[in-house]
């Protein structure tokens, strides 16, 4: 009997071991965007949080429902009666938080162009390769990196 | 009793403005406003703005087919001249010259669209200063001459040397830009019927321009459309009139091609 659990343990090992082989290693990109925070892109994640201070859920909640700043509602139902006219371009955000990692959350808010090119979803977080930014929005992001800090903290409270 | 006075006030209307009384059959049937899956913004509308739009004595824009009628008669600059000294009655003269702008201009090498064609008879042959792009005038004369093509088919020339200038409008709708990294197409191309927030996008239809627009309580061109559009974006905007625009123009009115002119709409 532990003989053939060993043997078990041992073949899926094995198995995890050519798993990885085959696997290529994941894409590490850097960003660095001056006066942005620099960030590492690891797959379709960003490990790392942007600030030291823990994200807080209830300034987080203001963020992403701010009207004048490209909010989720604009495309995504949400789960907040409160919020009128939710759009319905994008999935529903209910939930969102027992579907999706921190580290994936963090680079869908960053640039989600990143994850589908063709995606609608704005970059609150990004600085590069934009064409013909209006003057008064020129050098700036929707969000500064504690923002999104929040967000996260908010959005995976909807479970 | 309103009604009474409506009625008198419409039989004067037309006694008092015959161009106005002999535009095309108003309102279209509800099937004309879409063309081979083209859609006008009419097919977006909520019922009670279609009915503003269907009915010329709620319609809003009118005021300004109205004020248009009232400049086409009047004489301005050193020439001596109104729009009437040489081209009569616009229902006769102008009907159909709407549904065939923007097109291709030899004399200035590049688009022309109708707002620049009425400057250029001004500066010409009126010998008068051009009017302001948006201005009340400039509106006025565009609605009334695009009221004289209502309900005719949009029929938009881009072959031979309209070809390039179609090419740089339909490089332009498919561009991102702005903050937000997204072109015109990801939202009227994709995205027609969706909400975006409290709006419905429409396929961003051009065929009842100039129009006015709830939102803005105002009448407004084709290019501060794009203009709106643009800043959503939080992209910079080209200026009114602007070889950019027109280019943009000539593409999105092909994009609509036999789509009903059907000025002056009436827009959420
Ligand atoms: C202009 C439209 C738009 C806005 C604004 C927008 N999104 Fe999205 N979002 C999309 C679309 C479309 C998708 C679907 C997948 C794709 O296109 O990449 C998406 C996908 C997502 C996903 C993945 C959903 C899933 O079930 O896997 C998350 C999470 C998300 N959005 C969060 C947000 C948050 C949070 C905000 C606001 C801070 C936001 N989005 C703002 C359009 C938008
Ligand atoms: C983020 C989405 C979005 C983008 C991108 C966008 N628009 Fe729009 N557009 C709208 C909305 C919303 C309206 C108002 C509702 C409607 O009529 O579609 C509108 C309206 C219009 C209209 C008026 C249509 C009508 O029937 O009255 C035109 C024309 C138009 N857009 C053209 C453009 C052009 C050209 C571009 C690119 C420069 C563009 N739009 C980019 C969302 C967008």
């Amino acid at each position: 009997m532990v003989r053939l659990v060993l043997a078990i343990a041992l073949l899926v090992a094995a198995g995890t071991a050519a798993f990885a082989q085959q696997q290529p290693a994941p894409r590490v990109i850097e960003v660095n965007t001056p006066p942005l925070v620099p960030y590492r892109i690891v797959g379709n994640t960003i490990p790392e949080p942007l600030t030291a201070q823990p994200g807080d859920p209830v300034r987080g909640k203001r963020v992403v429902t701010d009207a004048t700043n490209g909010t989720c509602v604009l495309c995504h139902a949400m789960p907040l009666p409160e919020e009128p006219n939710h759009g319905n371009i994008a999935p529903s955000l209910a939930g969102i938080g027992s579907r999706i990692t921190v580290p994936e959350l963090r680079l869908r808010l960053v640039d989600a162009k990143r994850i589908n090119p063709d995606t609608i979803m704005l970059s609150y977080y990004r600085l590069h390769d934009l064409t013909r930014v209006q003057q008064q929005y020129v050098g700036r992001t929707y969000w500064a990196a504690q923002d999104v800090e929040d967000a996260i903290a908010y959005l995976m409270t909807l479970k | 009793m309103t009604r009474t006075l409506l009625l008198t006030f419409s039989f004067l209307c037309s006694a008092l403005l015959p161009p106005l009384a002999q535009a095309q059959q108003w309102p279209l049937p509800a099937a004309r406003f879409e063309v081979e899956g083209r859609k006008s913004g009419y097919f977006y509308l909520g019922r009670q703005t279609q009915i503003l739009e269907d009915d010329d004595f709620q319609n809003p824009g009118m005021f300004a087919v109205e004020a248009g009628s009232a400049l086409w008669r009047k004489v301005e600059g050193e020439a001596g001249l109104s729009c009437a000294s040489c081209h009569n009655n616009a229902a006769v003269t102008m009907k159909g010259v709407s549904a065939r702008y923007p097109r291709f201009d030899a004399e200035k090498g590049g688009i022309i669209n109708l707002e620049l064609m009425i400057n250029r008879e001004r500066e010409q042959r009126m010998k008068a200063p051009p009017l302001k792009y948006e201005s009340e005038q400039l509106i006025g004369l565009t609605a009334y001459i695009g009221y004289q093509s209502r309900g005719l088919p949009r029929a938009i020339e881009v072959a031979g040397p309209a070809a390039p200038f179609y090419e740089k409008g339909k490089e332009f709708f498919f561009q991102r830009r702005g903050l937000t990294d997204i072109s015109c197409a990801m939202c009227h191309d994709d995205l027609a019927g969706a909400n975006l927030r409290g709006d419905v996008i429409s396929q961003g239809q051009i065929n009842g321009f100039p129009f006015y627009r709830l939102q803005w309580r105002s009448m407004g061109s084709t290019h501060r459309m794009f203009e709106w559009c643009n800043t959503s974006m939080r992209a910079e905007p080209y200026p009114y009139g602007s070889e950019e625009y027109l280019n943009l123009e000539l593409y999105v009115a092909w994009r609509g091609r036999g789509l009903p002119v059907e000025t002056p709409a009436v827009r959420k």
